[in-house]
């Protein structure tokens, strides 16, 4: 008897299982439970120019990033892929790790801010401006190579620090609006402000084709705008605030697609 | 971006007498000559691409005249119906009179 029961709970428990991953079945590969990418709040007008490889302008820059990433440049004569190899294979899941602890400089560091260090240290060329077309391109298609596969940063050992840092500017007031990222990316998620709906704040989907940007655009940019829309001043491009802030929020997108490029408002 | 880049996308083969969608992407500022510098005041020339031409074997197909309000990095999607296979070749022309084009195949079967 005791047997039958416990086959009968575990067919119980797939059940239920199963139950709550039709629940999720709503938003599809686009939510983590909770968790739900930009993606799930958009119109379908704009879902439909994400969905779409032609239609969707941020191919442009993974074009651009592919060209970049075969061209040999600075004093070492190399390029990206004299060491790397083919990006199919070599920057598969890539992007899921990132931003990650860097063990030179004791600190966060993204995928630009690697793309230059390669640059500097391996190539030795000239470092790219942050928010350049051609860091952004090259990020574009870096992230690209993982679009799929699920978020996924590490954020103990010697992470554990800067992840807390990121976690207290998540939560931190600021500006003269006298808001935190949390009081409209958690507790006010879906609803408006004025017209626009807003979204968990997620990063899946960076560099993101903004519409209203009209190009590609990386994270902390888009950190930049929140920040002046809070009425603070915004901190610097690859700032060691930002840096933090970036861990953090891909932390919280865990289990999410990289969706890069993705379309958004 | 300094360069253009283009992205099209057509079906491999047709059948004759088929309509079918053919798309479009060019990489461009498109600038509309609304704006101004900020710091100088100063209106910024308009730049923008201001004709598109799809061609079928070198004849004129599909032909558009753009303005002004048409955003960034343009998408066009058109139909066509054609009777033999042939050469699509799409041509962008902008305000400076630089002209991007690029060219895709066509198998029309039956």
């Amino acid at each position: 008897m005791g047997k039958v029961h416990l086959g009968t709970l575990l067919v119980a428990g797939s059940l239920l299982i199963a139950g709550s991953a039709a629940a999720d079945g709503k938003f599809g590969k686009y939510a983590n439970g909770e968790i739900r990418s930009g993606y799930t709040y958009m119109t379908p007008q704009s879902k439909a120019i994400q969905d779409d490889d032609v239609e969707n302008p941020g191919m442009i820059w993974v074009d651009d990033g592919a060209e970049l990433y075969e061209k040999v440049d600075g004093e070492a004569g190399k390029s990206c892929k004299a060491c790397h190899g083919k990006a199919e294979v070599a920057m598969k899941g890539v992007a899921t790790t990132f931003p990650k602890y860097d063990d030179a400089t004791k600190k966060i560091k993204n995928i630009e801010a690697q793309v230059n260090r390669c640059r500097a240290k391996h190539m030795k060329a000239k470092p790219w401006k942050y928010e350049s077309n051609e860091l952004l391109a090259m990020t574009v298609f870096i992230r690209h190579q993982s679009r799929g596969m699920p978020m996924n940063v590490s954020v103990d050992g010697p992470a554990v620090k800067f992840f807390q840092d990121g976690e207290k500017f998540f939560n931190q007031r600021r500006g003269s609006l006298d808001l935190a990222c949390k009081h409209c990316h958690q507790d006010h998620a879906g609803k408006l402000a004025r017209a626009n709906v807003l979204t968990q704040g997620q990063v899946n989907g960076f560099p993101t084709y903004r519409l209203k940007w009209q190009k590609v655009g990386s994270t902390h940019r888009r950190f930049r705008g929140c920040n002046k829309n809070v009425r603070a001043t915004p901190y610097k491009y690859a700032s060691e605030e930002y840096m933090n802030l970036e861990l953090y929020v891909a932390w919280r997108g865990r289990g999410l697609p990289v969706e890069t490029p993705a379309v958004r408002n | 971006m300094a360069k253009t880049k283009a992205r099209v996308k057509v079906p491999k083969s047709v059948n004759k007498g088929e309509v079918f969608q053919v798309k479009t992407l060019i990489s461009h500022k498109m600038e509309t000559g609304q704006r101004k510098n900020k710091k100088t005041g100063k209106i910024i020339p308009r730049m923008i691409i201001n004709k598109f031409v799809c061609q079928y074997n070198g004849k004129d197909a599909f032909v558009a005249d753009w303005h002004p309000a048409m955003s960034a990095n343009p998408y066009m999607a058109f139909y066509l119906k054609v009777g033999e296979s042939g050469n699509l070749d799409f041509i962008w022309t902008d305000d400076k009179g630089n002209v991007s084009k690029k060219s895709a195949k066509l198998n029309v079967t039956g």
